[in-house]
């Protein structure tokens, strides 16, 4: 959803840099800086976050929400015209801010013991390198959650735990519904990604989270067979999708769900990560009554547990004192649960819990919970190899390619893009 | 807010207050000179502000674009020819070569064509006026906007479906579709519906231009072969054609220049993918979402080299007129 409007970026970039990183002091408090891809609501739920601490401190956030982010950074890193405090993109990013010495480590700002019996493992290995803590998630989300309309059928008692059983319950219940599944891929210059994720989740539990791993570090070819299969399970969503590998591409992601609520109902089940909530035909309904999730279905018990998430990565570029307690604030239980009571985001702390329904509170646990969690595959790609996976993708939902040439096409472009 | 009505004051008072004094020191130095050279410096003196901008807003991005061109990913050796290579063998790159060939050769055919069409007929009718002003408001559109309105215009809804595209809609009524427009890889029909777009944008650029042409006609000169028995077709064939040529060649070379810059549509309507990417789009994508300066400038520089050779043509075309006059 963040590269929706990626093409402002351009325009943007510079607008941002000029207006948020100049630190200013205004009274006897400190200003500080932040940058993040949080506007409108989220925005609105990120100031209500620091306001207490504003309020303690005497000092003032200065906050520029943005959807190019990782233009931004990267145009900062060489020139040193940073923010205070930033979201980061990704793990990988981090890593390369951290080496090019932009990113400050937090290990003597944060309380670590607290910090990391706090937070879920996956999460803070995500936000280390080489041992040291550069990133912290202020939220998260859950990726690959199978959303259903309860009305048509309720699955909250004894939801499907493997893929054969959402094959098999789905087609017991299936009633007057069109189709298993609601697909939509596109998503503006992003068109794809909703289908990456598809490809990411079924992988994470068809080969574990170490092939995984090993997948977008361009450590396994396209071409493996763990890799087909998992592009070939995807092809079988798109075959039972509603309206077709057509439709897909033709519809936004943002409103692919809608189907499922209609009369007749076009769709039984629709994946998407948790987020969705805030979006479509989601926005107006109300949770647990007109819509519910269950965990992606496990494929091989030996990684039944494994989550793939998304989360905001903040960072620290510029150590002033104001920007290390406002660090040190946000990673709080306190902080987190005013956002959590906001709705529409997960906490990364354990402890806050304040969740406005139990579907919310489900999902956090998940996160808690997690046996192992990993970040976003695509996102975490060379960034040629990321848009050449969405493109591809595309051409495969659409029928125009089968699954040997998108993968043949994708192994020419890993070939060039991890070379560097 | 006071930063940027500081801003706002300087851009207004302090802007034309140094044009002002740049314009008099010029001619507090022209005094020295004697009174037979003035007239050749003085011009060079006023231009030189906007040559000065050219050439550090225009030139020297240019060559350092072309110097980038040879240069490796951080920019910190050079590769010879490596990002050229790299664009000639690209599946990707020549995919999108070859849709800018099919955008040059059918959005100026049929930006031409209807646009001499449009200006021949509606010359012909009282409500000329409107008839024109109706086919030149796409050109006020922005690009963005009408790939947009286009989106509306081919959007697909699965068969059963109300289809809410109104192209859809219209084939629906004979019972034929949906069609997904923007799907069809075949014949490379989802590029020409992108070429669709800008040829409604464009024909009315076309029209008017044309039109214009038209105007300059001598009447006298069609009324003499209608009397000597000419049929309207033999005096559009004999007279109008023939005198509008040096202006369809100008609306043409211009033409072929918006097809090899077509970028706008194609980004927001299929963003370049099932094979529809263009030049431009895959310039945007290697600098901006890929960092790769070297390969972009390259296309950059291939970009213009396509163009040069047209913009030779049309400036020499421009003096033969200037000479006639």
């Amino acid at each position: 959803m963040s590269r929706r409007f990626k093409w402002l970026m351009p325009i943007t970039v510079v607008a941002l840099v000029l207006g948020a990183c100049t630190t200013t002091t205004t009274g006897d408090g400190k200003t500080v800086t932040v940058i993040g891809t949080w506007t409108d609501a989220e925005e609105a739920a990120f100031l209500a976050m620091v306001k207490p601490w504003e309020d303690e401190t005497g000092n003032t956030v200065k906050y520029q929400g943005t959807r190019s982010i990782n233009d931004i950074l990267a145009a900062g890193v060489p020139t040193g015209v940073l923010p205070d405090l930033a979201g980061l993109p990704g793990p990988g990013q981090m890593a390369e801010y951290a080496a090019a010495g932009a990113l400050k480590p937090l290990d003597d700002v944060l309380d670590v013991s607290t910090y990391t019996s706090e937070t879920s493992p996956g999460l803070v290995s995500l936000g280390q390198v080489d041992g040291k803590t550069y990133g912290v998630f202020i939220k998260a989300a859950v990726k690959g959650l199978i959303w259903y309309n309860p009305q048509a059928h309720d699955y909250s008692t004894s939801p499907p735990a493997t893929w054969d059983e959402v094959a098999s319950m789905g087609a017991a219940n299936m009633g007057d519904a069109e189709s298993l599944w609601c697909l939509g891929i596109e998503s503006g210059d992003a068109s794809g990604w909703p289908a990456t994720d598809w490809v990411e989740n079924i992988l994470l539990r068809q080969a574990g989270p170490d092939v995984y791993n090993d997948w977008w570090a361009g450590n396994i070819p396209w071409t493996d067979p763990a890799i087909k299969t998992a592009f070939e399970t995807y092809m079988e969503v798109v075959d039972h999708s509603y309206g077709g590998g057509t439709n897909a591409v033709a519809t936004k992601f943002d409103l692919a769900g809608d189907p499922m609520f209609a009369s007749p109902p076009g769709c039984e089940f629709f994946q998407q990560a948790s987020f969705i909530t805030g979006l479509g035909a989601f926005a107006d309904k109300t949770a647990g009554t007109d819509y519910n999730a269950f965990a992606f279905p496990a494929f091989n018990e030996q990684y039944a547990g494994a989550v793939e998430g998304a989360g905001d990565l903040f960072g620290m570029f510029h150590d002033t004192d104001a920007a290390k307690s406002l660090m040190k604030y946000l990673v709080t239980a306190d902080a987190q649960d005013i956002w959590v009571q906001a709705g529409g985001a997960l906490s990364a702390n354990k402890n806050a819990d304040s969740y406005p329904d139990d579907i919310s509170r489900t999902m956090g646990g998940m996160i808690a919970n997690a046996t192992s969690f990993v970040f976003d595959a695509s996102d975490q790609m060379p960034s040629a190899m990321n848009a050449a996976f969405w493109s591809h993708m595309v051409s495969l939902t659409a029928g125009q390619e089968t699954v040997d040439e998108a993968l043949a096409a994708l192994q020419e472009v890993a070939d060039d893009a991890y070379a560097e | 807010m006071a930063d940027k009505l500081i801003t706002a004051a300087i851009v207004v008072v302090v802007v034309p207050a140094v044009l002002i004094v740049y314009i008099w020191a010029t001619e507090q130095v022209l005094r020295f000179l004697p009174e037979g050279r003035k007239p050749r410096v003085r011009p060079w003196l006023w231009l030189g502000p906007a040559l000065a901008f050219l050439a550090v807003f225009l030139i020297y991005p240019m060559v350092g674009t072309f110097v980038r061109s040879f240069q490796n990913h951080p920019g910190t050796e050079f590769v010879g020819l490596d990002n050229y290579a790299w664009f000639i063998g690209s599946s990707d790159a020549l995919s999108a070569l070859k849709n800018n060939i099919l955008w040059l050769v059918f959005l100026t055919l049929g930006v031409v064509g209807l646009g001499l069409l449009v200006a021949v007929l509606v010359d012909r009718v009282r409500y000329e006026t409107i008839a024109k002003s109706v086919i030149f408001v796409p050109l006020a559109i922005s690009m963005v906007a009408a790939g947009v309105i286009w989106l509306y215009m081919y959007q697909y809804k699965p068969p059963g479906a109300i289809q809410t595209g109104t192209l859809n809609a219209a084939i629906g009524v004979f019972g034929l579709g949906p069609v997904p427009w923007l799907q069809v890889q075949e014949f490379s029909v989802n590029t020409f519906m992108l070429i669709v777009v800008m040829t409604w944008m464009w024909t009315g650029f076309a029209m008017v231009i044309i039109s214009a042409a038209l105007k300059g006609i001598n009447p006298e000169l069609m009324e003499a072969a209608r009397v000597d028995g000419a049929t309207e077709f033999q005096v559009f064939r004999g007279i109008i054609f023939p005198l509008l040529v040096p202006t369809l060649v100008v609306v043409s070379t211009t033409m072929i220049i918006t097809a090899l810059k077509a970028f706008d549509i194609v980004f927001t309507m299929t963003s370049g993918n099932l094979e529809t990417n263009v030049i431009a789009n895959l310039m945007y994508a290697e600098m901006f979402k890929f960092s790769q300066y070297g390969r972009a400038s390259a296309i950059a520089v291939v970009l213009l080299l396509a163009i040069i050779p047209i913009m030779v043509f049309n400036i020499g075309r421009f003096r033969q007129q200037e000479a006639v006059r």
